[in-house]
C-alpha cells in the first residue's frame, strides 16, 4: 500500500528531497541518540498537525507525543501502555474492539501487547456497500464499559468508507455515555481529502468533546517516508500532570522495545513542519497525491458507467483514501488475477494508487468482464 | 446521574499512573543536560566522544552517506526482515565470510532496531519458541536494560558471577562454578566483547572452558555483541568467542549493534541472528521472526542500514582496519588494562 505516480512509480516528495539535502548539508548534525520519546520538535509538531493550530488541548498543555516507528509502532506503544495502565493495572481482559473489516495487523498488535479479548464491531455493510452505522452503534451500546475502540481517523482501511460528520457525532455521544476509550489510527491525514484539517475532523471533534484519547499517527503515506518509520503517538489527557505521568511510563515501555527512535525521518518531518515555506510546499505535495487518487476514482467510475457494467459504481467516488472496496466477489477477483493479471486483495480491495491514465481502460474493461462473466 | 457524568468528566483514566523514575542510564544524560555548571562532563551514556568531548561522525559514514544520496533511492517499505544486503553483510562481519555457517546458509539474520531491538526480538522469540525454559542468566553485573527487556518479553532473570570487585577483573572461577550449576537448557547471555559495564572480558582460554561447560550442560547461548571492532580494534578478535562457540557445535543466537562501532547511534542499526541446524530450519525461524516483528513496528528504518551496508560491502570503505581504527584512534590509551569504552573503577556504590 504505497502511493504511485501516473507513471506507476514510487514518489519521493519534492519537499522531502529538498529537506534531505538541507539535512545532509548541515554539518552541525550528527547521529547521536534521540531522547527515548523522540525528537522534541517532531513530537510537538506532529501532535499539532493532528489536533490543529488552535487546539485548546495543546494550549492547555495536556497533549503529549511519543515518536514511534511508523503507525505500527505508535499503535503498539499505545496498546502496551493501555494493557499496563488502563482500566486497572495490567488488565489484559479489557475488551478491544476492531472494525470489521480492518487493517489485518491491528489484531496482531493488540494480541501481542497482551490483550486477551479482541472483538469486532460492525462496520462494513456489504449489501449496501457502505457504513453499517446501525450495527456499529449497537455494538458500542452493548460493549462493556471502558472497552477500547480502534477508530480509523479517516480513509478507513480497507473499505475507504468513513462516517459522515453527523455520524461521528453520534459515535462520540455513545462512546461518552458508555465510557469507551477512543484509540484513533490516523495513517492518511491529508492523503484522504487533500486537506489536513478536514481529515483530522473526527479526532479534533472527540478532543473538543472532552475525551481522553490516543491517536497513532503515521507519516508513511502523507510524507512518503515509508521506510524511515516515522510515527507519533499523541496522548490527550485531562491535564498536564496526568499526561506527564503517562509519558514517563511510555518511556519505560519504549526503552525495552527500541530504546529510542530513528532520527532521519523525524528530522525531515520536523524541519518541514517548522518552516512556513516548506510546510506550504508539503501541503501542496500532499494535495498532488490526493488529487491524483481522486482523479483515478472519478475516471474509473466514469468508465464503468459508460461500459454499462452491471451494478452501481458510485461507491468508487464516495469512498476515500488509498483503497476501494470494489465489491468484487472471490470469483470475480480470481478472474481479475488469473485471466487479466490484475492483482488485488481477495476482499475486492484495490489500491487506487495503482491506477494510471495508461491502465484505466484496461482495468475498467477487466472489471466489466469479471462482473458480467461471474455473478 | 447527571452529577456522576460531571464527576466523571473531571476524572482521568490516568489518575493512578505513577510517575516513572528517570532511566538509570539515559537519565544521567538528561540530568547532565540540565546542569548549568561550566565544568560539567558526561561520563554516563555509552556514546563515543573525541578528544574535544564532541560526538564523532566516522569518515566512512560521511562517505557512505554521500554515495547513498547520489543514488537517489526511493523510500519504499523495506521487507519485514529488513535490508537483505545489510543482513548478509552483518552476519559475515560477525562470523567471517568463510565461515561454514555462512557458506551453508544455515542461519537467519534480520535487521533490528539497534541492539535493544535485537535483544527484544530475540527475547520474544525465545519466549514463544524456546519451550525448555523461561530462565535467562545474565552476568553480574550486566547492562541495566537487559533485565527489563527480557522481563517485558516474558522471561525470568537470574545471574551468574562475573565481576570480581576484589581484583576489578573477571571472576573466572565464580563464573564457571555458577554456570556449571545452571539448570540444563536454560538460556545464558554472554557479552561477546567489551563487557558492559565492567570492561572486563574473558581471555580466549577462558572462553574455551566456558564453551565447554555450556555445551556440557546443554545451555542455550545468547550473545550480545555491541562493540565488535571497538574493543580491541580487530573485528575478528572481538568476535572470537562467538565464532568459537559455533565451532564447538553450539548454535547460538546473536544480537549485533552498529550504534558504537559505526557511530550510528540514532539511526538504530542492529541485527539479530539465529544459527540453525540447516537451511530449512533457518527459513522456518525467519518466518516466525517476521511474525514477531510485524506487530512491533512492521519493518525497520532504512537510513542507517543503507549506511552500514555500504560500509560493509564497499571495498574502499570496509577494509577492516579502516573504519574501525578510525573510530578508535583517539582513545587507544584506554585499552591497556580494560577493553572497550568503559572503565570500572573500584569505587564503592
Amino acid at each position: 500500500a504505497a502511493y504511485r505516480t501516473d507513471e506507476g512509480q514510487p514518489w519521493v516528495l519534492p519537499v522531502v528531497k529538498k529537506v534531505e539535502q538541507k539535512i545532509a548539508n548541515d554539518a552541525s548534525l550528527n547521529h547521536e541518540y534521540l531522547p527515548i520519546l523522540g525528537l522534541p520538535e517532531f513530537r510537538a509538531n506532529a501532535s499539532r498537525i493532528a489536533l490543529g493550530e488552535d487546539s485548546r488541548a495543546i494550549k492547555e498543555n495536556r497533549v503529549g507525543g511519543v515518536q514511534c516507528l511508523g503507525g505500527t509502532g505508535a499503535l503498539r506503544i499505545g496498546a502496551e501502555f493501555l494493557r499496563r495502565w488502563y482500566n486497572g493495572n495490567n488488565n489484559t481482559t479489557t475488551p478491544v474492539y476492531i472494525s470489521s473489516p480492518s487493517w489485518e495487523n491491528h489484531n496482531s498488535v493488540f494480541v501481542n501487547a497482551g490483550f486477551k479479548d479482541i472483538r469486532a464491531y460492525r462496520y462494513w455493510d456489504a449489501a449496501k456497500r457502505g457504513l453499517d452505522l446501525e450495527g456499529l452503534l449497537e455494538d458500542m451500546e452493548s460493549a462493556p464499559e471502558f472497552s477500547i475502540f480502534i477508530l480509523h481517523a479517516c480513509a478507513h482501511n480497507p473499505t475507504g468508507t468513513d462516517p459522515t460528520l453527523e455520524q461521528w457525532k453520534q459515535i462520540a455521544a455513545v462512546m461518552k455515555r458508555r465510557f469507551l476509550f477512543p484509540f484513533f489510527d490516523s495513517a492518511y491525514q491529508g492523503f484522504a481529502s487533500g486537506c489536513l484539517d478536514r481529515d483530522a475532523w473526527a479526532v479534533r471533534y472527540f478532543v473538543s468533546e472532552g475525551f481522553e484519547l490516543f491517536c497513532a499517527q503515521s507519516f508513511s503515506k502523507n510524507f512518503g517516508l515509508y521506510n524511515e518509520r516515522v510515527g507519533n503517538l499523541s496522548v490527550v489527557g485531562k491535564d498536564t500532570d496526568n499526561v506527564q505521568r503517562v509519558l514517563s511510563q511510555m518511556e519505560k515501555i519504549v526503552r525495552t522495545i527500541w530504546s529510542n527512535p530513528p532520527s532521519q525521518g523525524a528530522r525531515i518531518v520536523a524541519t518541514t513542519l517548522t518552516c512556513p515555506q516548506l510546510f506550504a510546499e508539503w501541503k501542496d505535495n500532499v494535495k498532488t497525491m490526493a488529487d491524483r487518487v481522486l482523479l483515478m476514482r472519478s475516471e474509473l467510475r466514469a468508465r464503468l458507467q459508460a461500459l454499462g457494467t452491471p451494478g452501481t459504481w458510485n461507491h468508487i467516488t464516495e469512498q476515500i483514501g488509498m483503497f476501494s472496496f470494489t465489491g468484487l466477489n472471490p470469483k470475480q477477483v480470481e478472474y481479475m488475477i488469473k485471466e487479466k493479471h490484475i492483482y488485488l486483495m481477495a476482499s475486492g480491495r484495490i489500491n487506487m494508487c495503482g491506477l494510471t491514465t495508461k491502465n484505466l481502460d484496461y482495468v475498467a474493461s477487466s472489471i466489466h468482464e469479471a462482473v458480467t462473466k461471474f455473478q | 446521574h447527571i452529577g456522576l457524568t460531571e464527576k466523571l468528566a473531571c476524572y482521568s483514566w490516568w489518575s493512578h499512573v505513577e510517575m516513572g523514575p528517570p532511566d538509570p542510564i539515559l537519565g544521567v544524560t538528561e540530568a547532565f543536560k540540565r546542569d548549568t555548571n561550566a565544568k560539567k562532563m558526561n561520563l554516563g551514556v555509552g556514546a563515543y566522544r573525541d578528544d574535544n568531548g564532541k560526538p564523532f561522525v566516522l569518515n566512512s559514514v560521511r562517505k557512505a552517506e554521500a554515495q547513498i544520496a547520489a543514488k537517489k533511492m526511493d523510500k519504499e517499505y523495506l521487507p519485514i526482515a529488513g535490508l537483505a544486503e545489510f543482513n548478509k553483510a552483518s552476519a559475515e562481519l560477525a562470523l567471517g565470510d568463510t565461515n561454514e555457517v555462512i557458506k551453508s546458509g544455515r542461519y537467519v539474520t534480520v535487521q533490528t532496531i539497534s541492539g535493544t531491538g535485537s535483544l527484544r526480538v530475540g527475547a520474544s522469540f525465545l519466549q514463544r519458541f524456546f519451550k525448555y525454559s523461561r530462565d535467562v542468566y545474565l552476568p553480574k553485573p550486566s547492562w541495566g536494560n537487559h533485565t527489563p527487556i527480557f522481563r517485558d518479553a516474558g522471561m525470568q532473570l537470574h545471574a551468574y558471577r562475573y565481576y570480581d570487585p576484589k581484583t576489578c577483573g573477571f571472576d573466572f572461577a565464580g563464573a564457571l562454578d555458577d554456570i556449571s550449576k545452571i539448570p540444563e537448557q536454560s538460556v545464558i547471555l554472554f557479552h561477546a566483547c567489551a563487557h558492559n559495564p565492567t570492561g572486563v572480558d574473558p581471555r580466549p582460554e577462558q572462553w574455551k572452558e566456558l564453551a565447554a561447560v555450556v555445551k556440557k550442560r546443554n545451555l542455550f547461548a545468547f550473545f550480545d555483541m555491541a562493540y565488535q571492532g571497538f574493543a580491541s580494534g580487530d573485528i575478528n578478535r572481538d568476535s572470537w568467542a562467538v565464532r568459537h562457540f559455533i565451532e564447538q557445535g553450539i548454535n547460538v543466537v546473536l544480537s549485533q549493534s552498529y550504534a558504537k562501532n559505526m557511530g550510528l547511534y540514532g539511526e538504530r542499526v542492529g541485527a539479530f541472528s539465529v544459527i540453525c541446524k540447516d537451511v530449512d530450519e533457518a527459513k522456518r525461524v525467519e518466518s516466525q521472526l517476521k511474525i514477531l516483528i510485524r506487530p512491533m513496528y512492521s519493518n525497520p528504518p532504512v537510513n542507517g542500514a543503507r549506511i552500514a551496508s555500504a560500509i560493509l560491502t564497499s571495498p574502499d570503505l570496509s577494509s577492516c582496519s579502516s573504519w574501525v581504527t578510525k573510530s578508535q584512534h583517539a582513545w587507544h590509551h584506554l585499552v591497556e588494562i580494560q577493553t572497550g569504552m568503559r572503565s570500572f573503577p573500584s569505587l564503592s556504590f
